[in-house]
């Protein structure tokens, strides 16, 4: 235990930080490849920036170097030696910590013991808790701030957990600490506090991996950024030399070879179908006020943490909310899914797996869950019918199953998730929000999936698509809203170019005009309003 | 029934099957088990296979195998009830103590009726106020118990020359016990309801994924609430025919019950971890502990070897479940 007194020996203790080096990381997720080939070098002492789009790899690469996720591919040098990480207590051993942005702590219990615990001070296995204390106090004035050692952990707030967080990775002796977008749950003056606090960290020695889309606090915090794209490595360049539209410029650009549909504009005479007036929610959105007519797509693009999921939720009746929905001019007084089915919504949830499918039951009863009046008789489920209907509903979005009772979990991801959109299409719904309709599918059902929003829009649905990958949702929607931080920021028609979403999704309002060609479209900036 | 047998089979899509996966052991493991040992008793005992014998196991059983067939419907649905064995008794006890000023079946009724109120609370405790179904219905179990003790005063009630108080447990119908009957009308009941309703679908749903199932639009609420009412309704009745058949209102057995029918409900191979499990599954597996005492016993081996032997049996099949679960 005399290693944790080295390392709160007090503030004039200088840590020698770590020198991380990763090379030609590859990161497989099923058939999406989150990190291709990357190799970067960390050098000690820095605050070394990880950004890029939603999806680029950078929070899977920062996981890579503090052992938190295993590559399938590659090599992690620490300090000159190679090492294999098989869980983040091999990281922790060596000296690397990560602070993530779901906080690894015991609500439950006290800050002294959350911040001492796996590396309790004591022999004998007896805790020595004045030690502790003295040890708490002394990183306590080291990182210039005092929590109150005995209250627990839940009653504080996520930006005061964060710094206990903190200080348990100096108490396990940490020469390099990840930062996993640290900032995404904290109020502007939290956030600032933060940065002041990995200032502090730094000027003592420790090196610092800093992942987050928010460029501003990047460029003002770091030393070094490294850009990834598509989990490619694009640059790693002085933050001195950059600006925030240089580096959105590097990070963004069109990199899928997706061909998507061609759209077929609603008719201007089209009714509106869905109609959102001030929706609200505490610390997620406010004011989102939109009309989507039948027959349109409606993108909602934005970061993550944006509010793009928190909104669709709302709409669905999955989360209480502030505000007005209304569909076909008819405003919905049901609070919960339940009642807002009943009146035409549907939703396709952000994960198939956690909210979409019962993965052990088979394909039939998942495909008919959300109907079941309809394969319903007097003595109950109508086998025969429900073969019927499911059938009908495997044809319609192309599922290749075989059979309707294997289980849903042996099918493809891609498979899976066409059964959770036929589960919306036993009753045609007038609304249908689909939160990430293709993620971590291949590119063949990613196709068929487009085609099929495209058949349902054209057949009088109000579709709301919201999607992590901007060139789906500008490639699909005749109209994008643009999210930030809770608000919608923007709105573009479809087709819009891409530079343009991106740039009022990071908030960079100077165009830069590089790469980006004379936009087709009218843009209106909804902030004045 | 034959439906949910396919569709909680193993995965079909397995490229490399192996007939000695863990899953398929949870699968079908009980059938062979279950014929394997029908075949040995009938083969080294004279009188396992007669049908005096048979029946007699099935009376004994009807109890265990109506709170059993709930219990199924309950892990099912994701939950767990300790509180039955408590309604067990509170329904018996109340059953005898009313039988002088209301009559038997006035008694019998509510007896039930008051199990299932009991049921409907521990419902609302757990699908409304959200507790834990574990805590809650320890509580509630300890304040039914108790109860019951504030009406008996601890008295143990004896009906004597009655026949009406002895029809559930004692009298024939059609040369079989109105138990056994009971027990068949119930399971068939439950098993349709599982495997042909809208209803049996949503408790499905609601244990293998609540999130999904809510946002399917499903009252999970409701579904669980009625969970609980089912169970305490199967409590009442199983309290009333082992009220019947010994004439008494004891106000000390019970528990022992609630924990033959869960291991019956394990054994048999429904999951702990909800979502999947069937009725079939529970009769198998009432009926195989059944035979390992009554077998035990007409081959005269020790009644501590049965324990032994009943608790290992309930440990590997948890066991088989917990591996094939950690498998998918």
């Amino acid at each position: 235990m005399t290693t944790v007194d080295e390392a709160v020996a007090g503030t004039t203790h200088i840590v020698r930080g770590a020198r991380v080096e990763a090379r030609h990381i590859v990161k497989r997720y099923g058939a999406a490849a989150a990190l291709n080939d990357v190799s970067v070098v960390i050098e000690p002492g820095t605050i070394h920036a990880l950004v890029g789009e939603n999806g680029a790899g950078k929070s899977t690469l920062g996981k890579i170097l503090a052992g938190a996720v295993i590559p399938n591919s590659g090599e992690i040098i620490v300090d000159g030696e190679l090492v294999r990480y098989r869980s983040p207590r091999d990281a922790i051993r060596l000296g690397i910590a990560i602070i993530d942005q779901e906080l690894a702590m015991v609500p439950t219990m006290s800050v002294l013991d959350n911040v001492f615990l796996g590396s309790e001070l004591g022999e004998h296995g007896v805790l020595d808790r004045a030690t502790q204390r003295h040890q708490f106090a002394d990183l306590a004035q080291r990182l210039g701030f005092a929590p109150t050692a005995d209250i627990k952990v839940a009653e504080l707030r996520v930006a005061d957990q964060q710094k206990i967080e903190i200080m348990r990775a100096l108490v396990r002796n940490a020469r390099m600490i990840v930062m996993d977008e640290p900032t995404a749950a904290l109020t502007r003056e939290e956030a600032q506090r933060l940065l002041d606090l990995t200032r502090q960290l730094s000027a003592t020695g420790v090196t610092i991996v800093y992942v987050s889309h928010f460029l501003d606090d990047v460029l003002a915090l770091c030393d070094t950024i490294t850009v990834l794209k598509d989990g490619r490595h694009v640059k790693t360049v002085a933050a001195s030399d950059e600006t925030k539209d240089s580096l959105v410029t590097s990070m963004i650009g069109r990199s899928l070879d997706l061909q998507f549909p061609a759209r077929t504009p609603p008719p201007d005479d089209a009714t509106i179908v869905l109609s959102v007036r001030n929706l609200r929610r505490d610390r997620a959105f406010e004011e989102i006020s939109f009309d989507i007519r039948a027959g349109e797509i409606v993108g909602l693009a934005g970061l993550v943490g944006s509010g793009r999921t928190e909104i669709a939720r709302a709409i669905f009746g999955a989360d209480p909310s502030g505000g007005e929905v209304s569909v076909e001019g008819q405003l919905l007084r049901a609070r919960s899914p339940q009642g807002r089915i009943r009146r035409g919504l549907a939703m396709l949830p952000e994960s198939r797996k956690d909210q979409g499918l019962v993965m052990m039951r088979p394909v039939n009863e998942n495909t008919t869950m959300a109907h079941m009046r309809s394969i319903t008789r007097r003595f109950g489920l109508h086998r025969g019918l429900e073969r019927q209907v499911v059938g009908e509903a495997m044809v319609r979005v192309d599922v290749r199953a075989a059979s309707q009772t294997m289980p849903i979990r042996s099918l493809s991801g891609g498979n899976q998730q066409k059964v959770s959109l036929a589960k919306w299409l036993v009753e045609t719904p007038k609304v249908l929000i689909a939160d990430e309709p293709t993620r971590g599918i291949d590119v063949g059902a990613k196709l068929g999936i487009y085609e099929m929003l495209h058949a349902l829009a054209a057949g009088g649905m109000a579709v709301l698509l919201i999607s992590s990958e901007i060139e789906e949702v500008l490639g699909l929607a005749h109209r994008v809203l643009v999210l930030r931080e809770g608000r919608i920021v923007a709105e573009f028609d479809g087709g819009a170019d891409q530079d343009r979403v991106m740039r009022a999704a990071f908030g960079s309002t100077v165009n830069l005009g590089t790469g980006s060609q004379p936009a087709p479209d009218h843009e209106s900036d909804l902030r004045g309003q | 029934m034959t439906d949910t047998l396919v569709t909680d089979g193993p995965n079909a899509t397995d490229r490399r099957r192996s007939w000695l996966t863990p899953s398929f052991f949870r699968e079908y493991a009980i059938i062979g088990a279950f014929v394997v040992l029908f075949i040995l008793l009938s083969a080294t005992s004279d009188v396992f296979l007669t049908q005096r014998n048979l029946l007699n196991l099935a009376g004994q059983q009807a109890p265990v195998a109506i709170l059993a067939f709930a219990f199924t419907w309950l892990l099912i649905n994701g939950e767990f009830d300790l509180s039955a064995g408590a309604l067990v008794v509170l329904s018996g006890v109340l059953a005898a103590n009313l039988h002088d000023d209301f009559g038997s079946w006035p008694g019998f009724f509510i007896g039930i009726g008051a199990a299932t109120a009991c049921g409907v609370f521990n419902g609302w405790l757990v699908a409304y106020v959200r507790v834990n179904s574990f805590v809650s219905t320890l509580a509630t179990g300890i304040i039914f118990y108790g109860i019951q003790l504030v009406i008996t005063k601890g008295r143990l009630v004896t009906i004597t020359g009655d026949e009406s108080f002895k029809t559930l447990g004692q009298h024939e119908f059609l040369g079989i016990y109105w138990s056994v009957w009971i027990m068949l009308l119930s399971g068939i009941a439950v098993s349709f309801v599982l495997s042909r309703t809208k209803l049996g679908r949503r408790v499905f749903a609601v244990g293998g994924n609540p999130v999904a199932a809510r946002l399917s639009g499903i009252n999970v609420q409701a579904v669980k609430l009625l969970s609980f009412t089912v169970i305490g309704l199967a409590a009442g009745i199983a309290g009333a025919i082992l009220t019947s058949r010994t004439n008494t209102g004891q106000p000390d057995q019970g528990t022992t019950h609630v924990f033959s029918a869960f291991s019956a409900v394990v054994v048999g191979g429904t999951s702990i971890g909800g979502g999947r499990g069937a009725v079939w599954r529970t009769v198998l597996g009432v009926f195989f502990l059944a035979m390992i005492t009554n077998g035990f016993n007409l081959l005269n081996i020790s009644i501590y070897y049965q324990q032994v032997i009943q608790g290992l049996i309930i440990l590997l099949a948890v066991a088989v479940d917990a591996l094939s679960t950690s498998k998918e």
